[in-house]
């Protein structure tokens, strides 16, 4: 199968998603991203790069991931849901999908210091386990708050080699993490920057899209073997900063037919200023060098978002999804960490799955829609639920 | 009326010494005391910054000072209230420099107007590309008679520096190496090469040398490159420190007169 699709290229050349996208950097990063711009698509286009892209995630990521029918969750629900099992990634998330690609760039660029943020530390992990496979310098800067609640992705890393810097500036948590790993590629124009998520200046929200579309190409061809149809009726996936919503949207973003749903994190409700609904409760802004829309004061300071979902609380979120929510190609709605949390149990009861917190609030949002008994629902369970243990343990009682 | 900046430059070719606050550093009110001290100690030209949550550019002495800027609750309707009540006492150009966020959020025209309003004479946005300053931007700026500083570093393109001498007036804001904001100036190597080149291009306009510059010799070696030199994070830092603002600008000024 090829992995690379050529598919709707939605941003401009400016990288713009309508008025959402475009490169707000200071002047010390106009070469490295103006490198990255002038190189990316001829490099990604390249016959050795999509055999190596293809042979990686087949052979190392163990792709193409099942599209699951949940016999179970389809009875509960009245309707027929699939289960797009990213979880099953090597590493445990959709997250290596896009390290797999941008290693591959890093490495026909010629770089040979790698430089990531992480959050919750699964993007660390993922962009660790390229740098050991590839023989790469890796650093990775994570928010001193997160390394203290997520002890075994930090030692995940380490073991892999990488050398884990804990951000200690602002608030000290992923937005702050992005902010240093920005600076580090200030002081060091010669490493590569491996960003995340569909954020960040152009091209990187339109290249990591690219690299995570490797989802909706699957779930388009086993939906033909399935239900011999090709469009599902929805395809539901969380949005943090986007990545595996922007990979499981991609391929039906001009579908008449498929209903996109995001789910963001409303953490303890988007009222009680403890939340992370980025689309309910933002503005248009600039953040981390991309315009899209921001949670921020009127003054334009920055908030730090809440969810229990490590992966979720980002205060912006990727320019393609703000240009499909304001332009209605796409719904966002957002469940409660209470509502996520039973939404993880349900799903480990009935089908014998432990998501990860972040895709139980995709799988929380189908009690949101009204399906008909013969719609088709893909869920995209983006990563499993093994870091979220101690949360569980927490919050559930047995 | 003649902008202060461009008179500024008009009348001094030489050894222009600029330096930074943040508004609303340390105590909110400080903005305007701070100005009246540099004012006073014969400071060319005062760039004040404009606090933002995630200063991409700057290391942590800046950072440190925005975020204490914004829990003494400065933002820039408060700012532009502080300046407009003490303009008949400032008479020492005033550049702004503030990341597009907070800009944006303030609204465009209004923020152009307000600088007017406000005897602001130029405006040091990092994060604006040169395509929505044109589209969005000069307008104002132009019809408010504030003028937008560009930054090159000793890495940007030659043509690229030929199309930010073309936008600029009447200096270009050079940064003395790749490097955010307040990491020490190791050598001007780089800088005297780059300014082999800058020199030979003959640009219509006049520039200061920025970041790293922390002590009297570096403001020395940048004045024999440029027409004067910025300081920051060295100027915040004394402030942290709680050194007076006249023993660190005559330190910068008095050694410098030594060494020559």
């Amino acid at each position: 199968m090829n992995y690379i699709m050529d598919t709707i290229q939605l941003p401009n050349s400016k990288g713009y998603y309508g008025e959402y996208g475009g490169a707000y950097i200071p002047e010390l990063l106009f070469n490295n991203i103006q490198e990255l711009e002038a190189n990316y698509k001829e490099i990604i286009s390249t016959e050795i790069f999509k055999k190596d892209f293809d042979d990686l995630l087949k052979n190392y990521v163990g792709r193409p991931t099942p599209l699951y029918y949940a016999t179970n969750l389809s009875a509960q629900y009245k309707c027929k849901i699939y289960l797009k099992r990213e979880d099953l990634c090597h590493t445990g998330a959709h997250k290596i999908n896009n390290t797999i690609g941008q290693i591959l760039v890093a490495k026909a660029l010629g770089k040979t210091r790698i430089i990531a943020e992480t959050g919750a530390g699964q993007h660390g992990v993922a962009t660790a386990t390229v740098c050991a496979l590839m023989n790469l310098e890796c650093v990775v800067y994570m928010g001193e708050v997160d390394i203290s609640r997520q002890a075994t992705n930090v030692a995940r890393m380490k073991m892999l080699g990488a050398k884990v810097i804990p951000a200690k500036s602002g608030s000290k948590t992923l937005k702050d993490a992005t902010n240093e790993a920005i600076r580090d590629w200030i002081n060091n124009p010669n490493s590569y920057y491996l960003i995340g998520s569909v954020v960040g200046p152009h091209p990187y929200p339109d290249m990591v899209a690219r690299f995570q579309s490797v989802i909706s190409s699957e779930i388009k061809q086993q939906l033909k073997q399935h239900q011999n149809i090709s469009e599902p009726d929805f395809v539901i996936a969380c949005v943090g900063g986007g990545s595996n919503a922007a990979g499981a949207f991609y391929e039906f973003i001009d579908s008449k037919k498929t209903k996109l749903i995001g789910v963001e994190a409303a953490g303890k409700g988007i009222d009680t200023r403890h939340s992370a609904a980025t689309m309910v409760l933002g503005k248009d802004g600039i953040l981390h060098g991309c315009k899209s829309v921001v949670m921020q004061t009127s003054d334009g300071q920055v908030i730090e978002p809440y969810s229990i979902s490590a992966g979720l609380d980002y205060p912006g979120i990727g320019p393609l999804h703000a240009y499909l929510g304001r332009s209605k190609k796409a719904t966002y709605l957002h469940v409660t960490d209470d509502q996520a949390l039973e939404a993880a149990i349900n799903l480990t009861r009935k089908e014998g799955i432990i998501p990860a917190l972040e895709s139980a609030h995709a799988l929380a949002a189908i009690n949101l829609l009204s399906p008909k008994d013969t719609d088709v629902i893909v869920v995209n369970l983006s990563g499993r639920g093994d870091k979220d243990m101690n949360t569980y343990l927490q919050h559930l009682s047995y | 009326m003649e902008n202060k900046i461009n008179q500024l430059f008009k009348e001094k070719k030489s050894n222009i010494l600029s330096i930074y606050i943040t508004a609303g550093f340390p105590e909110l009110n400080d903005t305007v005391k701070n100005i009246r001290t540099l004012q006073e100690l014969e400071v060319d030209l005062i760039e004040i910054g404009l606090p933002y949550s995630d200063p991409l550019a700057d290391g942590p002495v800046i950072q440190e000072a925005n975020k204490v800027a914004i829990i003494n609750n400065m933002n820039l309707h408060l700012l532009f209230e502080q300046l407009y009540f003490s303009k008949e006492e400032i008479k020492i150009p005033i550049i702004l420099m503030g990341y597009l966020n907070v800009i944006m959020q303030f609204g465009i025209e209004l923020f152009y107007k307000r600088c007017a309003e406000c005897n602001v004479s130029g405006v040091i946005i990092p994060d604006l590309p040169i395509e929505e300053y044109n589209s969005n931007h000069k307008y104002y700026a132009e019809l408010n008679n504030v003028k937008n500083i560009f930054l090159i570093t000793p890495k940007t393109s030659i043509e690229r520096i030929k199309l930010i001498d073309s936008i600029s007036d009447p200096f270009i804001y050079v940064v003395s190496s790749n490097s955010i904001t307040g990491n020490t100036l190791s050598s001007f190597e780089e800088l005297r090469s780059f300014y082999n080149q800058l020199n030979a291009l003959q640009l219509k306009n006049k520039t200061l040398i920025g970041f790293g510059i922390s002590n009297s010799s570096q403001y020395e070696n940048a004045c024999q490159l440029a027409n004067g030199a910025i300081i920051g994070s060295a100027f915040i830092s004394s402030i942290v420190n709680a050194q007076p603002a006249k023993n660190f600008i005559h330190n910068i000024r008095k050694l410098k007169s030594i060494a020559l």
